[in-house]
């Protein structure tokens, strides 16, 4: 399956190699090789600013140059006039290029380029959160000289402008090499910044009219103009929390939304970018600096720890800087086969949610006379709750739900103890919603599946079609991957979703417009199962081309018969097929088993094979063959009483299909332990609560969609607890040795899983419930999670949440005309169980759709209006209703 | 120690806590000889040094002799007293003494130090902790954009190099001569910013407050600022009407801008 035909082009045809000299050494390098590359393969390090290996070269800063002299014609070497940039040259045979070291004119050009740049450039080092990994400090040193001719007064500018709530731009330290432009142009596909004005001069338009060249969002305010078009001092907005060299406020950038809607962020500004944080890091100096991070500290300070980012399932590297027991900071790590040198936003700045103070330190029972919780030992602890679950096991027994957060170590220890100490197959870790088609699903085309499909297979399949995905908000790393390949001319990205968002408008996407409940009849039509329609035939054909990836997201576990269908599709266009969670967590559960019906290894829990198998590897004579319930099945059960004890692990229950339910169903239960990081909505019902390690505090492994074991360090000494070593703890008190002391013990029986060659658990096969029509003044309501909402991982970051994407309802404008709505206007959206009202925004969709934020702010679909994806909603306008 | 132990043994726990932490002029050569003779007593008559042989030299210093050893002490007695009454009297040191650190403050009382860090990176000894903070207009207390939020030394690392003065960029952090740096935890020889940070000399506005209107932190550096302006002060009364430093400032202020206006 991995040998397919579109990964080879380029990896295997030959590239031409050729030879060049630099400073006197020999050098091959692939044809196509940048000069200044081609000098690091033999370690010689050309000073450079603006070049980036994963940006196209620009040529920007000057700083590279080298001396270089090519062979004619007729071979007699020709030297170049000038010095000439080595980072926009690319290596031709024979060329000669002399660096810094052997050549005095490159010495003192890359001198005078250096002084040059800090001719108006701030003493700012002792102030600048820069200074100690400064790119320019460093090669002021190495290669710059070691006084400056320059006597006048240095060009400034009013500082800091704070971009977005998140992103502050001192535009006095900038060397105007243009890596943040280029990267939000070309990686991001979100140009929230560029380069304006021409030339030196004046801050504003004083003197030639044209302000100085600098980096910025086109702000008239901050560019001096004013409406009128006339210059002039005009005041641009400023704010409260940081001040400049002259102790006058901050200034504010593109505050009040000159552009509308939906593109605002919740500052009111026009929405920056899910990945503005890699424009700081790959910053040369300490102009783009983030607010989280402000003066915190030095370099010096930091010790740094290679860890994986735990806020999606795409097991981005990271690197979490921290002084002093504290977490200041994190940066994207480098991995080309995964996340390259960019992450998104939420897992550079959402960490603070780690030390939040509802971090649970110490076991919690609940008192018996107060009934409030109150703080135990852990051996009083794990007694008490080693006692419940055994009278629960003597009743009606007891449940597990882990959640999708668990490193792979971890959920293996859960699916172990559920079978082995609870002796039950009611486990789920799906806290969302889901469905029994859904666990067959994973049954039977992901659980054991291995690493298939991977980044670099989305960068070069022709074409990729995504079904109840949105990469942006859900994959930042697939999103990006799929944009590079999409720019490479390489991907051609389907979307089967119900309007065209910014993520796949930025994907270039095409749009197979498809109301949310319909994806099973639009899937049946691509596979040929029913008549293709006319539009669609032509995907049809391209999706029967070699190479095609499909990748689903877990939102379509919600549409009855949507993943069977999306299953004959995969098979008859005998594409490849990768499932892209939301969690850190969800790929290993499946791999480990906690679904009612799996066993690790993809071994089906109804097979009394994998049964014996498994029992076998854990030194148990038998395991429970009765099937399992999943999480709904568990909740209800939990409320009539069929289950007396919960087990509930890292669950949030706003994004449970009914929050409501589950309260009750959790109140319902006689006992309910709870291991978590924090106090949570789960809290108020556990009656044993064991606090757990936050990722910081413990090692582990997360396994990320493609399947990829992501293992990470610990950055912390503590004697906080892994989920494994607490179930542990729990499994000895209650008689039995779970063996999951360390990750050694795990990985050992984990290794025993591998390759499961019996019966799987087949492919589901649901009908789709035809879509239920639509009463007059009703819509369908289309519903996702985004990126950075009211999710408690960004908890603690006031920063990060001033950049979110402000809530609103989309609607097509002819639904907002008939509501007689504008843009801006509000609209009531009602469910079953109560409204949401959001500002409108009328965007291309169906008329008979509806999309509001999942989980954002005014905006909590499950719980507020009692209704999923797909649901029928009302639509009132809520300013007519105030008419009246 | 085993040859004492054949002397007269002291009473065990006697030489510790409750004896006197002086040991009088009397005893403390008893306490000396018990062990020391027998076992000069065993060894050689020869004497360690010739003294006898010298004296039979002259009658003189034959008669002498008894008092020679006297000479010394004679000739001291008359020499001036070079014994520091210290905890009485205290000593004047060098005026470059390196002695405690001291956070200064510009003439108008904004705190010098901007929280660089770059004391506690010179620091050989890792004897300095600073954690940087972000002025605001309401609350500045350095020029600029940053100020040092924590600042702590801790004395039982400092070797008093005086590296850190060197690397301070602002001239924020001196040295003083105060030299009684003695406590009796730990924790109280971690100076913090409230004993480092100078005291506000009269005339002085606490901070924070804003800056002179007008300058910029490079200002401050060059010494631009004598002291409070009005509108400093102004600022203080009305947010902080019962600060201490007020009413010295308020005056200074004042006599400031009349000087300026003559
Ligand atoms: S960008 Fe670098 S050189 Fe410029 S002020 Fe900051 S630390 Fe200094
Ligand atoms: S802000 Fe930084 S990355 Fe952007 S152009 Fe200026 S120096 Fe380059
Ligand atoms: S005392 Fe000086 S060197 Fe130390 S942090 Fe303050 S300004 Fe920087
Ligand atoms: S690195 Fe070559 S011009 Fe900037």
């Amino acid at each position: 399956m991995t040998a397919t035909t579109n990964s080879s082009s380029s990896a295997v045809a030959p590239v031409e190699e050729i030879t060049l000299t630099i400073d006197g050494l020999d050098v091959s390098v692939p044809k196509g090789t940048l000069v200044i590359r081609a000098a690091e393969t033999v370690g010689i390090q050309i000073p450079r600013f603006c070049d980036h290996p994963l940006l196209k070269p620009a040529g920007a800063c000057r700083q590279c140059l080298v001396d270089i002299a090519t062979p004619d014609r007729e071979g007699n070497l020709r030297p170049m006039p000038k010095p000439q940039a080595s980072c926009t040259i690319e290596a031709t045979p024979g060329m000669v290029v002399n660096t810094q070291h052997t050549s005095a004119v490159a010495e003192k050009a890359q001198r005078g380029q250096i002084e040059f740049l800090l001719v108006n450039h701030p003493l700012d080092c002792p102030v600048c959160d820069k200074g100690g990994e400064c790119p320019l400090q460093n090669q002021a040193m190495s290669n710059g000289s070691a006084t400056s001719r320059f006597v006048d007064i240095k060009r400034t500018f009013p500082k800091p402008i704070k971009i977005s709530t998140q992103i502050l731009l001192d535009r006095d330290r900038c060397i105007l090499c243009q890596r943040c432009t280029r990267f939000s142009a070309e990686i991001a596909g979100d140009p929230f910044i560029d380069l304006q004005g021409r030339g030196g001069g004046a801050p504003g338009g004083h003197g030639h009219g044209l302000p100085a060249q600098q980096i910025g969002r086109f702000d008239e305010a901050i560019l001096e103009y004013t409406p009128s078009g006339d210059q002039g001092p005009v005041e641009s907005e400023r704010t409260g929390d940081v001040v400049g060299p002259y102790g006058q406020a901050g200034v504010l950038s593109s505050v009040a939304g000159s552009i509308g809607g939906a593109l605002e962020d919740t500052s009111g500004r026009p929405f920056a970018s899910y990945f503005s944080g890699n424009t700081i890091q790959i910053c040369p100096v300490g102009a783009l600096t983030s607010a989280a991070y402000r003066f915190r500290s030095r370099p010096f300070d930091l010790v740094s720890t290679a860890s994986i980012a735990e806020h999606d399932a795409c097991g981005s590297a990271i690197r979490i800087d921290h002084r002093r027991g504290v977490v200041l900071r994190r940066l994207a790590g480098d991995d080309p086969a995964v996340n390259e040198e960019w992450i998104t936003d939420k897992d550079r700045f959402a960490f603070a949610w780690q030390t939040s103070s509802d971090v649970l330190t110490a076991p919690l029972v609940r008192d018996e006379e107060t009934g409030e919780l109150v703080p135990t030992s852990w051996s009083e602890a794990i007694g008490l709750a080693a006692d419940g679950l055994r009278r629960a096991g003597d009743g009606a027994g007891a449940a597990a739900l882990p959640g999708g957060r668990l490193t792979l170590e971890d959920a293996y220890a859960w699916s172990k103890f559920t079978r082995t100490v609870l002796g039950t197959n009611d486990i789920d870790f799906r806290a969302r919603v889901h469905s029994a088609e859904e666990a067959d699903f994973l049954a039977n085309r992901v659980a054991g599946s291995g690493l298939d499909v991977t980044f670099g297979d989305l960068e070069r399949a022709p074409r990729v079609l995504l079904v109840g995905l949105e990469p942006e908000e859900e994959a930042g790393t697939v999103f990006l991957r799929l944009r590079k390949g999409m720019l490479a001319g390489r991907v051609q990205v389907t979307t089967i979703a119900p309007l065209a968002t910014r993520g796949s408008t930025k994907l270039r996407a095409e749009l197979v417009r498809t109301a949310p409940g319909e994806e099973p009849s639009v899937l049946d039509a691509l596979a040929g199962v029913t008549g293709t329609p006319e539009h669609l035939a032509d995907l049809r054909a391209a999706l029967a081309e070699p190479g095609t990836v499909v990748l689903a997201g877990e939102r379509l576990a919600g549409v009855p018969g949507a993943l069977s269908a999306l299953d004959r599709l995969v098979s008859a266009a005998g594409a490849r097929f990768a499932w892209v969670p939301r969690r850190a967590g969800d790929r290993g559960a499946v791999e480990v088993g906690l679904l009612p019906g799996l066993l690790p290894g993809g071994r089906p829990t109804a097979e009394a094979e994998a049964r014996v198998d498994v029992a076998s590897v854990w030194g148990v004579s038998e395991l429970p063959a009765a099937p399992g319930r999943d999480l709904t099945g568990i909740l209800d059960a939990a409320t009539a009483g069929e289950i007396d004890a919960l087990v509930v692990g890292g669950i949030d229950l706003e994004d449970l299909p009914s929050p409501a339910q589950a309260e009750v169903a959790l109140a319902a239960a006689g006992f309910v332990v709870q291991l978590e990081v924090r106090r949570s909505a789960v809290t108020q019902h556990a009656d044993i609560v064991l606090p757990i390690a936050p990722t910081t505090h413990k090692s582990g492994t997360f396994l990320n969609w493609e399947g990829r074991p992501r293992p990470f360090g610990q950055v912390f000494t503590t004697s906080a607890l892994t989920d494994a070593r607490v179930l542990g703890m729990l499994a000895d008190a209650v008689g039995v040795d779970l063996g999951t002391r360390t990750l050694e013990d795990i990985h050992r029986e984990l290794a025993e899983f591998d390759g499961w060659e019996g019966p799987r658990t087949a492919a589901p096969a649901v009908e789709a419930t035809p879509v239920p029509a639509l009463d007059a003044g009703q819509v369908r309501l289309a519903t996702w999670r985004l990126m950075l909402d009211s999710g408690r991982g960004q908890d603690g970051e006031p920063h990060l949440a001033g950049t979110a994407y402000r809530p609103v309802a989309l609607l097509s404008p002819a639904t907002a005309a008939t509501l007689g709505l504008a843009e801006g206007d509000r609209v009531r959206v009602t469910g079953p169980d109560g409204d949401i009202v959001l500002p409108v925004l009328p965007t291309p969709m169906g008329d008979d759709v509806v999309w509001l934020p999942q989980h954002s702010p005014g905006s909590s679909v499950h719980r507020t209006l009692g209704a999923t994806a797909g649901a029928a909603v009302r639509l009132t306008a809520v300013d007519a209703e105030v008419a009246r | 120690m085993a040859e004492q132990g054949k002397g007269k043994k002291p009473a065990p726990g006697k030489r510790s806590g409750n004896q006197p932490k002086r040991p009088t002029a009397s005893r403390a050569p008893e306490r000396a000889r018990p062990g020391a003779t027998p076992a000069k007593a065993g060894r050689a008559k020869t004497p360690a040094f010739d003294v006898d042989s010298d004296l039979d030299k002259s009658g003189l210093a034959e008669f002498f002799a008894p008092v020679a050893g006297f000479g010394v002490t004679m000739s001291t007695l008359f020499r001036p007293v070079v014994t520091e009454q210290y905890p009485f009297e205290k000593a004047p040191t060098a005026p470059r003494y390196h002695g405690r650190h001291q956070l200064n403050r510009h003439p108008d009382g904004l705190e010098k130090c901007i929280g660089c860090e770059l004391c506690a990176w010179a620091c050989p000894a890792d004897a300095i902790y600073v954690e940087a903070g972000n002025n605001t207009p309401e609350a500045q207390y350095s020029p600029g954009e940053r100020y040092g939020k924590v600042y702590q030394i801790n004395y039982l690392r400092c070797i008093f190099c005086g590296l850190c003065i060197e690397a301070c960029p602002t001239r924020a952090l001196t040295m003083t001569n105060d030299y009684e740096l003695a406590g009796t935890t730990r924790e109280k020889m971690i100076f913090e910013k409230d004993t480092l940070l100078a005291p506000l000399r009269s005339g002085m506005l606490a901070a924070p407050h804003p800056m002179v209107a007008g300058l910029s932190d490079g200002d401050y550096y060059r010494g631009d600022v004598s002291g409070p302006t009005t509108e400093q002060v102004a600022w203080v009364k009305e947010r902080r009407p019962e600060d201490e430093s007020l009413s010295a400032a308020g005056a200074a202020a004042t006599r400031a801008a009349k000087g300026g206006k003559e």
